[in-house]
């Protein structure tokens, strides 16, 4: 997985579009349609100006809280926080709140300033400062002289750009994405995505972006919050997710996961693929089977024979490794992918710079070896 | 081998024809069904044995005081029509889609009865209820009901025909609602610091122009042209002078007939024109 995290130091703040963040407060958040459970006690604290990712598979509850925190649903039970003040009741049109949504959301019988200016023209701002600002936020999102086209008239990108500038316009406390990309095609959403993140850090924008798209979450947020059946798994840094998930559906859902059988051993430890390696997270008794949690780019393939199954582990915890047969290569550009069966009957899969992988074709023999790094382990069922 | 070759182009062309003749004629059939009626009339209304081809029952027909006035009535009596049906059905109509979908069919039933209860059935039962007016005279409501039968403007004409404009008016803005993603558009508006109403008024309203424009000339028309509830209730709209008219003046009658296709052509027009005025001027910009 390539993921690009777009860092907090490109340009200076812009002061006169600055809008500042407020932090945000999500506690307890209840939620349940029918007898359907969308939230079940969400916690989650978000910083002034962080831009936090909210993702999880469909179902998890993600937009429901991004609802929620617009005011466009009531929470059953629980409390939102922004700046420190209690907004649960507050309408959603007193919320401050900027929002783009996943669909084209443009006014069509307005222009593109129109709509940008259409939340100025509801505070009763003055003319001339909506025209002023208008034009302003349409050269930040890249829009300039587009002004006088009507949504019809513009591309899917290009209306999104508009959502943003119009959501912006308020000078907003928490900016709102509800998968705003998911529409466009993915060359624009690249291109859209790296702008969106430009904006944020130099608006300082409290930010909550709602995605199912893990590389986009990845390569935009300062933390990413993953959810699974209305409840927060983990919120951290998309590298601390990738590299240290704190439970085994993060750690599968976050990029591409490999369960490989093993033994618990002493001290939390874990032995796989003829080599003993450190345990993180919840660990089982010494001597119960479990399933070892690796990632493709976690495992060492070297041609030749290795050693069979069972092949004793020095004291250290190094060993001679697993003996597998290459099944599949897919060459990826840069890496290829390994689809290996190991002499255990267990199926793997491992990421090899291309120039590596050339002589392991499918059918060759090889040598599989874990990088001695803490791991992930679930008990066998 | 050479001989059996076919050219698939030359095949095609004669069948292209063929095709189009068929809607030519398709066409001219439509056409003189609605066109020959409306020559004819018009022929009938210029015709005179005596002077040969003549403007004079136009010219009647707008002297006539009778005429202005029901035609006036008629005219008031739709536009007021219009703005009650719209009032009822706009928020209606986007409170079901917005909160109620499970009541759409519910409400798209309701709307369809007046399409199914003949307007004599209808009338009946109003003309029973305002027949009450008599043992009502000592009463506040004695009052109401005067208002309502009032000669100059029957308020009663008004909500009957109201009632039988919902299936026209529910048509046309279901179809305009479906057409928008309403839901995203005023969550938009909301979040963006607008108040319902100011939601309502420049975002809902506006991007239903059309379909408001198109209920709104549908019901007009059927106001314009109703008969059967104004001559039950005793009351004289244009539609009841023109068949009073045409008992004794024929040419006037047919004339008056003339004149108000062209009236309604002219507000659809107009109407026409407002609805898509906003959407042309777009694109007339190019991309």
């Amino acid at each position: 997985m390539t993921t690009t995290a777009t860092t907090a130091h490109q340009s200076p703040p812009a002061a006169e579009t600055r809008s500042g963040g407020v932090g945000l407060r999500l506690g307890g958040l209840r939620r349940t349609f029918g007898t359907t459970t969308a939230l079940d006690g969400l916690d989650l604290d978000i910083a002034p100006g962080e831009l936090v990712a909210l993702l999880g598979p469909s179902g998890c509850g993600k937009t429901t809280a991004l609802r929620i925190i617009a005011g466009f649903e009531t929470a059953d039970a629980g409390e939102l926080l922004m700046g420190g003040e209690d907004v649960t009741a507050t309408p959603a049109n007193r919320r401050d709140i900027g929002m783009v949504f996943q669909s084209y959301s443009l006014f069509p019988n307005m222009t593109a300033a129109e709509n940008v200016a259409y939340g100025l023209r509801v505070r009763k701002a003055p003319k001339a400062e909506r025209a002023e600002r208008a034009a302003e936020l349409l050269e930040l999102v890249g829009l300039p002289g587009r002004d006088k086209h009507y949504p019809h008239q513009l591309s899917g990108g290009q209306q999104q750009r508009v959502a943003l500038a119009r959501a912006l316009a308020i000078r907003p406390r928490v900016l709102l994405l509800d998968e705003p990309l998911s529409a466009l095609d993915a060359k624009v959403r690249l291109q859209l995505r790296e702008e969106i993140r430009r904006l944020q850090l130099e608006l300082g924008i409290t930010t909550v972006f709602v995605t199912h798209d893990q590389e986009e979450a990845l390569s935009m947020a300062d933390r990413v919050a993953v959810m699974k059946d209305g409840r927060l798994e983990q919120c951290a840094p998309p590298s601390e997710l990738y590299e240290r998930p704190a439970t085994p559906f993060v750690a599968e859902f976050v990029g591409t996961m490999n369960r490989l059988p093993g033994v618990m051993g002493d001290e939390r430890t874990v032995e796989v693929l003829g080599q003993r390696l450190p345990v993180h997270g919840d660990c089982p008794d010494a001597g119960h089977a479990v399933e070892v949690l690796l990632r493709p780019e976690s495992l060492r393939v070297s041609a030749g024979e290795g050693g069979k199954p069972g092949a004793a582990v020095t004291a250290d915890g190094a060993g001679p490794g697993e003996a597998a047969t290459v099944r599949v290569a897919t060459f990826l550009g840069g890496t290829t992918r390994l689809h290996l069966t190991t002499a255990s009957g267990a199926e793997a899969k491992a990421d090899l710079p291309s120039w590596e992988a050339g002589s392991l074709t499918p059918g060759s023999r090889c040598t599989l070896t874990p990088h001695d790094h803490p791991v992930l382990v679930e008990e066998t069922a | 081998m050479a001989g059996l070759t076919v050219t698939p182009a030359r095949r095609a062309r004669p069948a292209r024809r063929k095709r189009s003749y068929g809607s030519a004629l398709v066409l001219l059939l439509a056409g003189l069904y609605f066109l020959v009626p409306v020559a004819a009339s018009l022929w009938f209304t210029v015709d005179d044995p005596a002077k040969g081809v003549t403007l004079d029952a136009y010219a009647k027909g707008l002297g006539d005081d009778g005429m202005a006035t029901s035609l006036g009535l008629s005219l008031r009596l739709g536009l007021a029509t219009v703005a009650l049906g719209l009032l009822l059905m706009v928020p209606t109509m986007v409170v079901v889609t917005l909160r109620l979908p499970k009541l759409r069919r519910v409400v798209e039933v309701l709307c369809m009865v007046p399409l199914i209860v003949p307007p004599v059935a209808l009338v009946a039962g109003v003309s029973t209820v305002l027949s009450w007016q008599q043992d009502l005279a000592d009463t506040p409501l004695w009052g109401t009901f005067q208002v309502l039968v009032n000669k100059n403007f029957p308020l009663v004409l008004v909500l009957v025909y109201t009632v039988m404009s919902l299936p026209f008016l529910y048509r046309s803005l279901d179809a305009g609602l479906r057409a928008v993603d309403l839901a995203t558009l005023v969550e938009a508006s909301r979040s963006l610091g607008a108040s319902r109403l100011a939601t309502l008024w420049r975002v809902v309203v506006p991007n239903l122009r059309p379909a408001l424009v198109s209920g709104a000339v549908l019901s007009l028309a059927m106001v314009l042209g109703e008969y059967t509830v104004a001559t039950v209730l005793g009351f004289e709209p244009f539609s009841v002078w023109m068949v009073h008219v045409g008992e004794y003046e024929a040419q006037l009658s047919v004339a008056a007939a003339m004149l108000s296709l062209l009236i309604t052509w002219g507000l659809l027009l107009l109407l026409t024109n407002l609805a898509g005025g906003r959407a042309r001027k777009g694109r007339k910009t190019t991309a």
